[in-house]
This record gives structure tokens, sequence and C-alpha cells, in this order.
């Protein structure tokens, strides 16, 4: 990938991030951590690798991409919003009463989500459905889905698992965010799934592990994973509450929102990455 | 009975699961019993129980299919075990493990699954479980419980671990208001309380709904209406007794639950007198609809579950 679309994606990475925390702040409720770990998943998705059209969300031969792990919407949202699928004013009404935008994705009622998620586990099963739709109507859509390190400790995550590879959904590329943690805490002391890859590959599916914040590493893999014949599983080492330094690493900031002092920190923070990125992208 | 109301409306709020897991942890010296959660122990308060008795306490991880009938297996060994999560997945999701691996070996497994309700409030609909109760109502050897506020809460825990077979209890993310005196409270499981007399229409409520009933019931006095409010804790077995002798006391019903009007208390009261003596009524509840994100006290006001929506149920009876 070329430099400067490099550097495009970091900065729409970098948007994605202020806008999610305005999000979670605004709505007084939320969920930060898991937000801020798959910018650059959603940044490079939308913003240069699928085929989508803001303007028409509903194309039938788009690609789909499934947040199994719904909690996440901020993120989402951000991303729809930046693209254009909806205005970015209507961020601050997230999971406020009467707002479309919902405290977890709803399709239909917000233009660009491809399904309803929120409970856990079931979104790579969907994305599973999607998949197999388009073998057997010999249609040549992609289906991605984001899927939780946590999450995988759902049973239905591996029953998917043993479905897609049966099917060959070599159509099917699912992000898994490594981040580490859960809300308990960190994923191996509360039920530890590792090893994810060897689980995965003893499930037949092509495997490859990455800098999940490196727009490069994933267009790479993205690339791999479209010359398999195999459903793909991109485990995406990242951080929990990447570009906040009191947030990273830091399980407690899973599912909460921001007071204002901790919400000017964050957001001086993340406007700060997101000015760095605007200018190296204009500096080349 | 010697269930004292503290009537200040103005007390000190609650919420059910604060009980619980204060409860669990007071009672697990008393007691032999397994803590089971799936990793939301903070917020079903499990955690309490887990700092002090860690030998005792299993987080699952994200499974809670697999935590019920690991709860099962447990009890199965020869002792009780607690399992939470939120109701939504407590409860809905590891429904066919619920009713095969816990309720048809009779197994002293007591699910207790909080955040029902739409008081979960900015979560939204995914989250927002109003079908807990017609489900577990439905299942045979089932005993439901839905305390009213935090001091039935507390002493519900105590009373389904000496009652011996499955029990599913709903407990709530929000803080509602203490109605019962510590005190001076005896939590009796199948027997409903008579938190108020009346002789012109008697309103059955549960969980959270009591604190409405009784606001409803203020509002209902000022307009020349004499309304009972009868606090119904346990769903199943239902105290058919109370609900008969106020049936034929005031001629009028309405039912009020934070759960959806089909298969719950009002379905439970309306199988009670449309067989041993019809009544009119009405429910309050919610309307065959999924919630929405919001706060919790904006959706209890959105859905009419307040007692101005209780109180509007009750005129149109006498209209
Ligand atoms: C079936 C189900 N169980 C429990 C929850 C509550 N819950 C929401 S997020 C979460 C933790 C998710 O951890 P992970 O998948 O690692 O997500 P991330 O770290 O990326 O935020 C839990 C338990 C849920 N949404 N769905
Ligand atoms: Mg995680």
């Amino acid at each position: 990938m070329e430099r400067e679309k490099l550097l495009c994606l970091d900065e729409a990475a970098a948007g994605i991030r202020c806008l999610s925390l305005d999000a979670v702040y605004n709505a007084e409720s939320g969920h930060p951590g898991g937000s801020l770990s798959i910018a650059e998943i959603l940044a490079y998705l939308y913003f240069e690798k699928m085929n989508i059209d803001p303007k028409n969300p509903q194309k039938p031969d788009r690609d789909r991409m499934v947040l199994s792990k719904g909690h996440a919407c901020p993120a989402l949202y951000s991303v729809l919003a930046m693209r254009g699928f909806f205005p970015e004013t209507e961020i601050p009404t997230f999971r406020h009463l009467g707002s479309r935008l919902q405290g977890h994705p709803v399709m239909y009622k917000i233009p660009g989500v491809d399904m309803s998620t929120g409970s856990l586990g079931q979104g790579i099963s969907a994305a599973c459905g999607m998949a197999i739709k388009a073998k057997r109507c010999k249609e040549d859509y992609k289906v991605f889905a984001i899927i939780g390190d946590g999450e995988s400790q759902e049973g239905q995550v591996w029953e998917a698992a043993m479905f897609a590879a049966h099917y060959k959904l070599d159509n099917l590329i699912v992000f898994l965010d490594y981040n580490h943690l859960q809300i308990d805490g960190d994923v191996r002391s509360v039920m530890n799934p590792t090893p994810l890859d060897e689980k995965f590959a003893a499930f037949s599916w092509y495997v490859q592990v990455i800098d999940g914040h490196s727009i490069k590493e994933i267009d790479y893999a993205v690339n791999n994973a479209y010359k398999s014949d195999k459903p793909s599983v991109i485990i995406c080492n990242t951080v929990k509450g990447k570009g906040v330094s009191f947030m990273e690493n830091n399980h407690t900031w899973h599912g909460k929102a921001p007071k204002k002092d901790d919400y000017e920190k964050a957001a001086a923070e993340l406007k700060a990455a997101y000015e760095k990125a605007r200018e190296a992208r204009i500096n080349g | 009975m010697g269930n004292m109301i503290l009537a200040d409306k103005n007390s000190k709020r609650v919420a059910t699961r604060a009980a619980y897991g204060n409860a669990l942890a007071n009672l697990g010296e008393k007691y032999s019993f397994f803590v089971l959660d799936a990793d939301l122990s903070g917020s079903t308060q499990t955690a309490i129980f887990g700092e002090k008795y860690p030998e005792r306490f299993i987080n699952c991880g994200i499974a809670e299919q697999n935590m019920i009938s690991i709860a099962a297996g447990i009890a199965a060994a020869g002792t009780p075990a607690f399992a939470s999560s939120f109701a939504m997945f407590a409860c809905g999701r590891a429904f066919e493990q619920i009713r095969n691996s816990v309720a048809y070996p009779e197994l002293n497994v007591k699910i207790c699954a909080s955040h029902a309700g739409v008081t979960v409030g900015e979560d939204g609909a995914t989250h927002q479980f109003c079908e807990d109760i017609a489900l577990m109502r439905s299942v045979p050897q089932m005993t439901v419980i839905n305390p009213a506020d935090a001091t039935e809460a507390y002493a519900a825990v105590e009373a389904i671990l000496n009652h011996d077979g499955p029990v599913y209890m709903r407990l709530g993310r929000f803080a509602v208001p203490v109605i019962f005196d510590k005190e001076n409270y005896s939590f009796e499981l199948g027997k409903g309380i008579v938190l108020a007399d009346g002789s012109d229409v008697a309103i059955f409520a549960t969980g959270i709904m009591n604190a409405a009933a009784l606001e409803a019931r203020d509002l209902l006095t000022a307009e020349g209406i004499d309304a009972a409010v009868i606090n119904i804790h346990t769903i199943k077995p239902i105290d058919k007794e109370i609900i008969v002798k106020y049936a034929e006391k005031t001629g009028r019903i309405v039912t009020a639950e934070e759960h959806t009007v089909i298969g719950g208390l009002g379905s439970a009261v309306a199988e009670v007198t449309s067989e041993l003596c019809p009544t009119r009524m009405a429910r309050v509840g919610i309307e065959d609809c999924f919630g929405t994100s919001g706060k919790a006290a904006e959706l209890l006001d959105y859905f009419n579950l307040n007692a101005a929506g209780i109180a509007a149920k009750v005129k149109a009876l006498f209209r």
C-alpha cells in the first residue's frame, strides 16, 4: 500500500478514536476500551477495502461487516458517520432515548450496520450465514467480522468456526481483537482462551497474527486472506483503550464513560494524536 | 404478618443486585454453596463473595450455557450452586440448559439473574430482558422469585438456599426505593404480601413495580378510589389464595410488572382468576415490544411503568 494511503488511514483511525470517546462521554455510558482497540481495523475496512456505498447502504452486492463484539459500536458508528452513512452531528445522541444510535448496533435502523449484535458469540455465526448465502447464490461479496478475545470463550464461536471450515467459507474474514482484556480482568486469568492461533488452525482456518494497530499489516493480512481457500482469522494484537494513556491495558475502562476531568484529559490526548496524523498526511 | 413498610417514598434507593451480593458474602460462612459467574461478577455483585471465598467462587468466562450446566454438575455432586449473569444471558441464552440440566433433574441450582427488565438502561434492547418470567414460569419444577426491594432480595437469598430445588430469581441494575424495614421483614416463599389494604381495586405488583404501585395508590386515594396493593414476590408457585381473596373483595384487578404483559405476572394472575373467580382486570407491563436505549428512570416513564401508568389502568376499570 502506498505511503499516502497509509497516512490517510492512520488519520481516519485517529478520527474514529476522537468520535468514539465523544460518543461515550455524551452518553455517560458505553464501552471505550474495546472501541479504541479496533480503530485501525475499521478505518482500513470502511475507507479502503470494502465495496460499500454510503448513498446506497443496502446495495445487494456490498461487502458485509458484522461487529460481533457489538458493545464496541461507538467505533462503528464513528466510522460510518465519517464515511457519510449518517451525519457526524448524530454521534452525541448515542444511547439517548429516541436516538437511532442504540447502545448496541441495530440493522435497518442505522444505515451501514449489516447485523444487529450485542449478545456475544452470535455475530460470527451470522457472518457465516452471510458468507454461505453468497456461496450458494453465486454472489461474490466478502464478509468481515470482528470478534473479541473474551467473546471467544462462547461455545458458539467454535460452532461457527467448525461450520465455516466445513463449508469452506473462504469469503469470510474474521478479525479477532486480541486486546487481552475482558470485563473481569485479563482473559488468561478469567478463562484462558489461548492459544487462539492454534485453536483456529486446528479448526482448519487460515490463521495470521499481526499488529492490529498497523494499517500496513492489516492490509497485508487481508490481501493474503483473499487468496486463501479457507476461512480466515486475523488475530490482531491490540491495546485495549489504545490512545488514552490511563485507559490503555486497563480493564476498568471496558464499560464505563469518563467523567469531565478524565474526558478532557483523554480528548486532549486523542486530539493531539489526530493532529499529528493529519500533519503527517499533509506533509506526506 | 410483621412486614413493616417504610412509608417514606423518598427512602434510600438500593439495587436488588447489591443486596444479593452482600447476602451471598454474609451467608458464605453459615452455608456451604458455590457461586458461579460469567465475566460479570462486578455487575452481578458476586465478586463480593468471590473475594471472601475464592475457593467456592468460579468464574466461567463468557460462556453462560456452560456455566448453567457446570452449576448443575456441582449441585448433582451434592452442593447447591448459585449462577449469575445478566438475565438476558443467564436465562435467555441458557434456557435449554436450565430446562434440561437444572429443572428436569430437580437440582439445587439458584439462577440469580441481574440487569433484568428495561432498567438496564443505555445498553438497549439486546440487554433488556422482559421475557424471563414468562420463560422461567413455564418450566416444570422451577420456582420464580422477583423481589420488590433490597430488603426482600436479601431475605430471599437465604430462603431459596433453604428451598430444595431449582430457583430463578430476578434482580435489577437500577437503584430502587427500599420499601421494607430490614428488622421486621420475613420472606415466606409463595406468599403474597399486602402492602396496603383497599376495597375498590387490587393492584398486584411484582419487583420494582411495588414502589410505583404504592405511589399509584396515593394518586387514586386523592380521586376517591381505595386501592389495595399486594406484592407478589413469588410468581411461581403463585399465591392463589390471596389473589382470589382480593379479587372477590374488590372485583377489579390491575397487575404491574417490569416485564412483557405476555406470560408474566399478569398472565399468572389471570390464570388464577379466570378459573376460580373471573374478575375484570388490566395489565401494566411492556406491551409486546422491544426495549430501547435510554436512562433507566426515563425508560420507566417512556413505557408507562410508573404510578401514573398504573393509576390510568385502574381508572379505566371504573369506566
Ligand atoms: C452473551 C453475552 N454475555 C455477556 C455479555 C456482557 N459483556 C459485554 S462485553 C463483555 C466482555 C467482552 O470481552 P471481549 O470480547 O474481550 O471484548 P473487548 O475486550 O474487545 O471489549 C461481556 C462479558 C454479552 N454482551 N453477551
Ligand atoms: Mg478483549
